[in-house]
């Protein structure tokens, strides 16, 4: 499968959310790939409120069968939740299980006024009624469930898709 | 013969001691309290993680501190805590331990944290539940005899990482009755697996165990000799519970000799921390003016307590 150009996606995944977003809407980045992807967002929408970054570790729903993430980030939320208009970050949507983990710690925080989804790539086989609010690409078909699609940085900030087969 | 703390994935299966587990093991505990720090600062102090689960807070022995913070972590887990007031209860009428561990595993429990005065009972449990193929519950030792205290032990060293960020380059000085303190036996076990090239004991010669030297430690028997050039000054409460005859003259004698005053903390490097596990006797092993003092991190350690608890517990409870 030809892999599109992440650069490429971003841009237009900027100009889905301009019409939506204000100066004062928040973006959360989802560790890792939604972090890189939530900073270059910030920049080319001008945003002014400070980034905030979520590590769903601690509310997966794999944690008993998986265990815990040897080294979770943490999160860090840096502006008050309660009555804000937040956008969640995340490279790849996929099961929709890490949006469902992300938004159950969000909300932790308080009650926020609402809440989007931005997603580079939509790679179908949702387990839960989870969809993007906006979506850059999405697949025409479903990725097998034993393929991983995730965003990759070079050390120059460049981000790239890449697809590993497990 | 595989350690008791491991399973057979080299996973925590319980922390009964910090001494000869591994340093990889140390610092992942380390590395997981740190996000867990940040959850005191949210509106709703709760995460998911030990959700559903049954944690028995089991104290032979009194303690406020150490108690009530693994309390705080196992409730910020989610899980439900349920507190035995032992001193009340069928030991009083007879009961031995495992029969009071197997009625407890009866009602579902899937976690213990232990204290005991006897040395050796939380490895007796773990022992107990691994004899008997229950190898899903887990324990914790918040303090055993003059064994071991590990969960003080690693929040000693994530407070030091805090402030020192490194340990590679220390000198660290135990200050009092190392005797009868199995936070200082958790302590040095994790400076040197750490890796601090310089773990100094000081105190009087009846209050330090004999052999000292073979842990690792270089051994000063003056204040002035130990304190020099430290980077932490970890003081000791003296245990005057567990003194059994004429170890020392009176408190206030060993204040004047072996007490921190701010001219002795004075020898110490200028941007040294100050520790204590508490509960502290002012005016006996420190004085207030250093306790409450710019220096001192007592407070914070019991802070990073919470987190460090919470990761030992988050770490236990994912498999």
């Amino acid at each position: 499968m030809q892999l599109p150009e992440a650069e490429q996606l971003i841009g237009a995944l900027a100009e889905l959310m301009r019409p939506h977003v204000s100066p004062d809407t928040c973006l959360v980045g989802i560790h890792t790939g939604g972090v890189w992807l939530a900073e270059r967002l910030h920049a080319l929408l001008g945003l002014s409120q400070p980034l905030g970054s979520i590590d769903v570790s601690f509310y997966r729903d794999d944690y008993s069968a998986k265990g815990l993430h040897p080294q979770p980030q943490g999160s860090k939320i840096p502006f008050d939740v309660e009555g804000t208009h937040i956008v969640i970050v995340d490279d790849v949507l996929y099961t929709g299980r890490t949006t469902r983990a992300a938004l159950n710690e969000l909300f932790d925080y308080g009650r926020p006024s609402h809440v989007d989804l931005a997603v580079l790539v939509d790679r179908g086989g949702r387990e839960l009624p989870i969809s993007a609010s906006f979506c850059a690409l999405t697949l025409p078909e479903p990725l097998p469930a034993g393929q991983n699609l995730q965003l990759e940085r070079d050390d120059s900030g460049a981000l790239t898709l890449r697809l590993i087969h497990a | 013969m595989r350690n008791p703390q491991l399973n057979k994935h080299g996973e925590l299966q319980h922390l009964l001691t910090l001494d000869g587990l591994p340093r990889g093991i140390i610092t992942q505990i380390l590395d997981t309290a740190a996000p867990f720090t940040e959850v005191a600062e949210r509106e709703v102090k709760k995460l998911p993680l030990l959700r559903g689960k049954s944690v028995f807070n089991l104290f032979f022995e009194n303690s406020t501190r150490t108690r009530t913070t693994f309390e705080i972590a196992a409730k910020r887990l989610s899980a439900d805590v349920i507190n035995l007031n032992v001193s009340t209860s069928s030991t009083k009428k007879g009961e031995t331990l495992l029969d009071t561990v197997d009625n407890l595993c009866a009602m579902q429990a899937d976690m213990f944290v232990v204290r005991h005065e006897s040395s050796g009972a939380p490895y007796l449990i773990a022992q107990h539940l691994e004899n008997t193929g229950r190898d899903h519950i887990h324990v914790v030792n918040a303090g055993d005899g003059r064994h071991a205290h590990p969960t003080q032990g690693l929040l000693d060293m994530y407070t030091i990482r805090h402030y020192k960020k490194e340990f590679h380059n220390l000198t660290v000085a135990i200050v009092g009755d190392v005797l009868h303190s199995r936070v200082a036996r958790s302590q040095i076990a994790a400076l040197t697996t750490l890796g601090v090239p310089e773990v100094r004991v000081i105190g009087p010669k009846t209050l330090l165990p004999t052999d000292v030297e073979k842990m690792g430690v270089r051994v000063c028997h003056s204040m002035e000799e130990g304190l020099k050039g430290v980077d932490v000054v970890m003081m000791l409460r003296l245990q005057n519970e567990r003194m059994n005859g004429a170890l020392l003259p009176s408190p206030q004698e060993f204040f004047k000799v072996w007490g921190l005053t701010a001219e002795k903390l004075a020898l110490a490097k200028p941007d040294a921390i100050v520790m204590h596990p508490g509960p502290m006797n002012r005016g006996v092993e420190i004085d207030s003016a250093v306790a409450d003092g710019g220096q001192a991190v007592i407070l914070p350690q019991v802070t990073f307590g919470i987190a460090v608890r919470m990761a030992v517990m988050s770490m236990l409870g994912s498999h």
